[in-house]
């Protein structure tokens, strides 16, 4: 069949089941936009920032586990979306960017809005491809896909030079032929594990006396919730849920320790130190879970599974290593266990409920008359949601206490950027994943800081029928750094006060298609939560005016073992620590 | 003068790549962003699919597991070996200008070179250009031998492996 390479681009994105594209148009993708028009191709949301296309197409991913399709121009746009493309290769999230360059001939020659796209995104892309010829479109759009989702899932992005999509140049000309499967020598992801590393595996599994489950993102990557809570039932193992993994073991399932590392709660941060077997599943020694080094988990043998070899042996030394994918291995491993029993854990799991007993996650309540209290939000924000709410956090304390009192009992219910950080993820993700899972309320869960940064899509939200609710925590600070600074530079206060007076987020909100609610009293927490609950026509924006000095605990300071795991002010008298 | 081969605190690794655009970037881009250090690199296609690199690295710059898995996660290469300098066939050309101080001693060079296999390119008054293709350590020792002559400029190529049979 003789084609554009613009519509055979958009031929090829239907032919890998693209559902939805988030993008901006603009010159050097003109001819693709041009082809949409009379509604070729997957359903387009028009965003109001790359930004938030590419976050979109994340949480999109994440939510529904299809990969997430960003397309925008080239030059400012292709740089606008780097962020994203970072943010999603950090936190191996399945994402194809589509990116329009200048026509091939003036590559090279400095031109208008020309910038070098495969080359400012090699290192944060799994792979990216820059076309040539409009023959290649179908075959390379179908690699693109094929290297996004298979082994350690990642963005990719293709580069289309505008003389190839464009169908009033004859250079566009093609000849559509379905893609071929894939020839790729290079690429050959490995799923199970070696049958002798499950056996060494095993026998370590099954001698431990104080074992902890690591369970990382890669469980969630690979759909693995189900084994991991069947692995954890059969050795009586309990479990860390990384910031990556939340929702991969339901929160209230009585092996579940919650989240360790910087922020984690005291029996999930020390359980760790104190195990002699980590079992380090789909997880990757963030420095955020492992503090400093030398001294993390001293007494523990390692054994770590990825469906990523790089990750075996970059931070820490296992003592069996297995490259593989984690629920093909966890499968493998309950096969290996068969009927043995694991070792006596009674000894241990009293330690465990010793240090839930006494440093439980807790907060202090408001002083009548104060602030809200951020925990409290959450908490009643939980509780009033339906069970299968996906929540998607920005980046700071509110972050923290969304991943601490949030109870997750589903997987894939959790968006945030962990790897990379990014404020300004929750707004967007949150739109993607709503696009993704209509039938799913979606709550993103927001900063004051963060929120001005991408609020702008909550205009994408309303014109596009795509009703989100946000959560904005408005402590009048950059309050994770307003912390840091009261902890560690000795309260000397810098660059952090958002107080304002400006701007009017209830004003903004509304002039945005949102229905804004503003709560100032604790009383008024349940009516508002439920209110926006019950409104799906437009997005709902909630102003909860918080507590300014409130900090995150249990802190790990940066750089210190996580020995010296800090509990909060009010539970420290009873620590010997 | 700075030995190029200390081969005792290098790895060398030979890379089999797909022939794709850029694929010299990636491996180049993927050894500074993860702070490998490069001490030598020859590329060159083997035929019209398939292009082979070798690659000399620091060895104390990161530990060489790590640098291999980073390698192989690129999607355009294929396959790496580690080679041994005892196994493998592993040889490096350097090309040298001399300007000699008295042109009688040409002939001192000649034996010189005759005695590492090497070739003289060219003479032209007391300028001598000289050829030499050898293992590294070679190399250095002929460089060093020829030190006195008054080197004023060279080129090596770092080295090129296979593995052996
Ligand atoms: C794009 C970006 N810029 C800066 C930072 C550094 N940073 C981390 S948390 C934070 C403060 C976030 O403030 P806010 O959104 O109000 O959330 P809070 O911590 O108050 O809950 C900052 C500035 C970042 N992570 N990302």
């Amino acid at each position: 069949m003789q084609m554009d390479g613009g519509t055979a681009l958009l031929k090829a994105l239907e032919f890998e089941g693209v559902e939805v594209v988030f993008g901006y148009p603009g010159g050097a993708i003109m001819p693709v936009y041009d082809s949409m028009v009379g509604g070729a191709g997957p359903r387009h949301v028009l965003v109001r920032h790359e930004q938030g296309a590419g976050h979109m197409a994340s949480g999109y991913a994440h939510a529904t586990g299809k990969p997430g399709v960003v397309m925008v121009t080239s030059g400012p746009a292709a740089t606008n979306i780097v962020t994203p493309l970072a943010d999603a290769y950090l936190d191996s999230v399945p994402i194809v960017a589509i990116t329009g360059q200048v026509p091939y001939g003036l590559i090279g020659t400095d031109a208008f809005q020309e910038t070098d796209t495969t080359g400012i995104t090699m290192s944060i892309t799994k792979h990216n491809y820059l076309v040539s010829d409009p023959n290649d479109i179908p075959q390379v759009v179908h690699e693109a896909f094929h290297i996004a989702t298979h082994g350690r899932p990642g963005p990719v992005l293709i580069d289309l030079p505008k003389n190839i999509t464009d169908a009033r140049n004859p250079q566009s000309a093609m000849t559509w032929a379905d893609p071929i499967a894939v020839d790729l020598p290079g690429f050959k992801p490995v799923l199970d594990g070696k049958p002798e590393d499950i056996t060494a595996a095993v026998e370590l599994m099954l001698a431990a006396k104080r074992p902890v489950l690591y369970a990382g993102g890669g469980i969630l990557k690979a759909r693995g919730a189900d084994e991991l809570r069947a692995l954890a039932e059969k050795l009586n193992i309990p479990v860390v849920t990384t910031l990556m993994a939340r929702g991969a073991m339901p929160d209230s399932h009585e092996l579940n320790l919650g989240m360790p590392g910087m922020h984690g709660n005291y029996t999930a941060v020390m359980a760790m130190q104190e195990a002699d077997l980590l079992i380090a599943m789909g997880s990757r020694f963030d420095d955020r879970v492992t503090g400093r080094l030398d001294s993390f988990a001293p007494d523990a043998k390692v054994v770590h599974v990825d469906i990523d070899p790089a990750e075996l042996g970059k931070i820490r030394t296992p003592d069996v290593a297995i490259r593989g994918d984690a629920k093909r291995v966890m499968g493998q491993m309950l096969e290996e266990i068969g009927g043995s029993a694991p070792a006596d854990h009674q000894a241990w799991r009293s330690t465990l409920s010793g240090w839930q007993e006494n440093y439980p996650l807790a907060y202090e309540d408001a002083e009548p008359g104060a602030k809200l209290k951020p925990q409290m939000v959450l908490e009643r924000l939980h509780a009033l949601s339906p069970e299968d709410t996906i929540v998607a956090s920005g980046v700071g304390q509110h972050q923290m206490w969304a991943s601490q009192y949030w109870k997750f009992e589903k997987p894939y219910t959790w968006l945030n950027s962990g790897g990379l950080g990014t404020m300004g993820y929750s707004i967007p993700a949150a739109i993607g994943a709503k696009a993704g899972m209509p039938d799913q309320t979606v709550w993103a869960v927001d900063g004051d800081g963060c929120f001005q940064m991408t609020c702008q899509e909550l205009i994408t939200a309303a014109v596009e029928g795509i009703p989100i609710k946000v959560a904005l925590l408005n402590n009048t600070y950059l309050g994770m750094v307003r912390q840091w600074q009261e902890m560690f530079y000795d309260n000397r206060l810098s660059e952090v006060d958002l107080s304002g007076p400006v701007p009017d987020y209830i004003k903004m909100s509304e002039a945005m298609g949102c229905v804004a609610i503003r709560v100032e009293d604790p009383d008024e927490v349940d009516a508002a939560i439920e209110r926006a609950n019950g409104i799906n026509d437009r997005p709902v924006v909630i102003e909860f005016l918080t507590e300014p000095g409130e900090n995150v605990y249990p802190m790990v300071p940066g750089g210190k073992s996580n020995s010296d795991v800090v509990v909060p002010p009010f539970q420290q008298k009873e620590t010997a620590k | 003068m700075i030995k190029r081969s200390q081969l005792t605190q290098t790895h060398t690794i030979a890379a089999l790549v797909e022939n794709k655009a850029g694929v010299l970037a990636r491996v180049a881009g993927l050894f500074a962003r993860r702070g490998f250090n490069i001490e030598s690199l020859a590329v060159a296609p083997t035929d019209e699919r398939f292009s082979r690199i070798t690659i000399v690295v620091d060895a104390e710059s990161a530990p060489l597991d790590q640098i291999k898995k980073q390698l192989d996660k690129l999607i355009d290469v294929v396959d790496i070996t580690e080679l041994s300098i005892e196994d493998s066939a592993l040889r490096e050309m350097v090309l040298v200008r001399l300007e000699l101080d008295d042109e009688a001693k040409v002939a001192d060079v000649e034996a010189l070179v005759e005695g590492f296999s090497g070739s003289v390119i060219r003479v032209r008054g007391a300028h001598m250009m000289l050829s030499l293709s050898s293992r590294p350590d070679d190399l250095d020792r002929f460089l060093d031998k020829l030190q006195p002559y008054g080197i004023t400029a060279l080129q090596r190529t770092g080295a090129i492996a296979i593995p052996g049979i």
